[in-house]
């Protein structure tokens, strides 16, 4: 039996590679690909569940928003910023849309065509996510409490650690009243 | 771990590793060049399944607790689990069934363990650490299935815990402490939960005390007989671990066949409905693997004694090494005892039969003419009081007389001898 056992093991001179070696390889093949079978299953439930992702857009109604005002509303567990832009405000950003930015865009870019007085962005500071706060900083935008980070009225960085501008959620107009975020 | 050990590390990084801490050099001892009796037969790799099915609880487990709500929430986070959690249908299912397939293969494994005499010495503290493994996994089983908080888990729930309120005097204060207020409600939800969730660690603990104790005694094998040379073992590695493989790649097609075409076949329909401490469900039974003790406890009639009689047949497992008188460990040399081992299979199976039917339902329908005074001996109830008597009458009785009366085969040299001769078994 253990000279057997010897013979079973070693591998056949003049075959490379033998039929053993070719058993190890298929079986060991065989369980690897059956592992990343059972772990995908076990990766993906990590993932937004279908309740979530089913409440994963929010319909507005902007005519609850005054000229000048902001509203907060919750998007994805989030908060996101709707501001009705005066035209004051909307001017002073597209004054500065060629300043010096971390981050260039111009102010068009920033909103639909033909809705440039409504600005709907995500109320996250692109530095570690803290709430900005409205209407603070000297560009009349938002200023970030958390590490002083200043936006200006388009909500594009202007001063502080943020690297990125305020970030646009994917929106659509449903009627010029109504939007839908998501 | 018994032994000299024959490790060598071959690179510098290894020989670095081996002086600081030896971890290699436990596993390769362990698992690797560990001598396993060269006779195993397949009854042997269910450690190995048993291993496989703890990881597998353990992962999934795991997985539900991120998603499981406990409290109020907790029966429509498992309707959450099985609609919304990407496969967690899948994971949930794994995870049920999965206690199932742990207990098929407990369940072989303790049976091979008493049929070989697995249990005698020098493996007591080993067979008693198995017991132990046992109490735990019935305990965790138990919890886990009140989690989903349906009709059968709340009034399992409720039955097993007024099982203490058996005891005299301290019953009803234990049952009350073991609630957390005075029914069965969301604050023992949330121990269970805690307690389900710690005990398959505390498993985990017992497991490793348990092969550490296997690989002091070295394993037992269908012969009983202890290797005395080389030529009774083979290495671990490559015999052992690819039986194991093998056996454990036919088992997990067997509980994939659950998991995927079977998933509600072990379960019940009642726990789909949410847990209501006003009504209970019209038959209430436990989980398939519960049944045989559940068939002891109704029956005897009185509430103590019934009680004391379930964890009584549990208590006789653990007694068993100082039961046993025979000198002979494997039954292959005991012809009586086979006799006698079959017939205590066969009790068993009658009591999980028994256990799963109303007690006073026929064994033979329409048949009337077994009535004895008062009592209908064609009924369940008196099915599973045989089927109990002979439970017991095996541990205490049986089995310490036939191995100081019965006259056993003549039993091998060696482990080696028969294997190469081939004697007629």
């Amino acid at each position: 039996m253990a000279e057997t056992a010897a013979d079973a093991t070693a591998s056949t001179p003049g075959q490379d590679p033998n039929r053993r070696d070719f058993i190890y390889i298929a079986a060991v093949a065989a369980a690897a690909g059956g592992a990343a079978a059972v772990a995908w299953p076990f990766i993906d439930q990590m993932n937004p569940a279908a309740d979530t992702l089913a409440a994963a857009s929010v319909e507005y109604d902007l005519s609850k928003v005054e000229p000048g005002a902001q509203v907060v509303i919750t998007w994805r567990k989030q908060p996101l910023f709707i501001r009705n832009r005066t035209a004051a405000q909307i001017a002073s950003a597209v004054k500065d849309d060629h300043a010096d930015m971390k981050d260039p865009a111009t102010d068009a870019s920033r909103v639909k065509p033909g809705h440039a007085q409504w600005l709907i962005l995500l109320g996250s500071c692109t530095h570690l996510g803290c709430v900005p706060t409205e209407g603070g900083g000297k560009y009349g935008g938002w200023l970030c409490p958390c590490h002083g980070s200043v936006y200006d009225t388009a909500g594009r960085i202007r001063s502080g650690p943020a690297p990125k501008n305020l970030e646009l959620p994917e929106y659509t107009f449903l009627t010029d009243t109504k939007v839908k975020i998501g | 771990m018994s032994g000299q050990s024959t490790y060598e590390p071959k690179s510098a990084i290894t020989r670095w590793m081996d002086k600081r801490l030896p971890v290699s050099r436990l596993v390769w001892d362990s698992f690797v060049d560990y001598p396993t009796p060269r006779n195993l037969n397949y009854w042997w790799t269910f450690g190995g399944i048993l291993s496989l099915c703890l990881g597998v609880q353990i992962i999934t487990g795991i997985i539900l607790a991120m998603h499981y709500q406990v409290g109020p929430g907790a029966f429509a986070s498992v309707e959450h689990i099985m609609r919304d959690v990407n496969y967690g249908w899948m994971i949930r299912y794994i995870h049920a069934n999965g206690a199932s397939m742990f207990f098929v293969a407990v369940y072989v494994h303790m049976l091979r363990g008493l049929y070989y005499g697995s249990y005698k010495a020098p493996r007591e503290v080993l067979w008693l650490l198995g017991c132990v493994i046992y109490l735990l996994m019935m305990a965790t089983a138990f919890m886990g299935y009140v989690l989903p908080w349906g009709q059968m888990s709340f009034w399992g729930a409720k039955v097993i815990t007024n099982l203490f309120g058996a005891l005299p005097l301290v019953g009803k204060p234990i049952t009350i402490w073991l609630w957390g207020g005075y029914a069965v409600d969301y604050p023992t939800l949330n121990r269970f939960f805690s307690l389900h969730y710690l005990l398959p660690f505390m498993i985990a603990g017992v497991v490793i005390l348990h092969i550490w104790a296997l690989h002091v005694a070295g394993q037992n094998n269908p012969t009983g007989v202890e290797p005395k040379s080389k030529a009774d073992t083979v290495a671990f590695t490559p015999y052992a671990t690819v039986k194991d493989g093998f056996a454990m790649s036919l088992f997990l097609i067997m509980f994939a066949l659950f998991v995927f075409y079977l998933p509600n076949a072990l379960g019940h329909a009642d726990n789909y409905t949410e847990a209501n401490p006003l009504k209970t469900p019209p038959h209430i039974v436990p989980e398939w693997y519960f049944l045989p003790f559940y068939a002891i406890l109704r029956a005897i009639p009185d509430k103590l004694t019934g009680v004391l009689a379930m964890f009584g047949a549990i208590a006789c497992l653990f007694a068993l090494p100082w039961l046993d008188t025979s000198k002979v460990k494997s039954m292959r040399y005991r012809p009586q005892a086979k006799l006698y081992f079959v017939i205590f299979i066969v009790a068993c199976v009658v009591l999980g039969f028994c256990g799963a039917h109303a007690p006073d339902d026929q064994v033979i329908p329409g048949l009337s003419a077994f009535q004895l005074l008062d009592s209908n001996i064609n009924s369940f109830v008196w099915l599973s009081r045989i089927a109990a008597l002979y439970y017991f009458a095996y541990f205490l009785v049986i089995t310490p007389l036939l191995g100081l009366r019965e006259t056993p085969l003549a039993v091998p040299e060696s482990i080696a001898a028969p294997a190469l001769s081939h004697p007629a078994e």
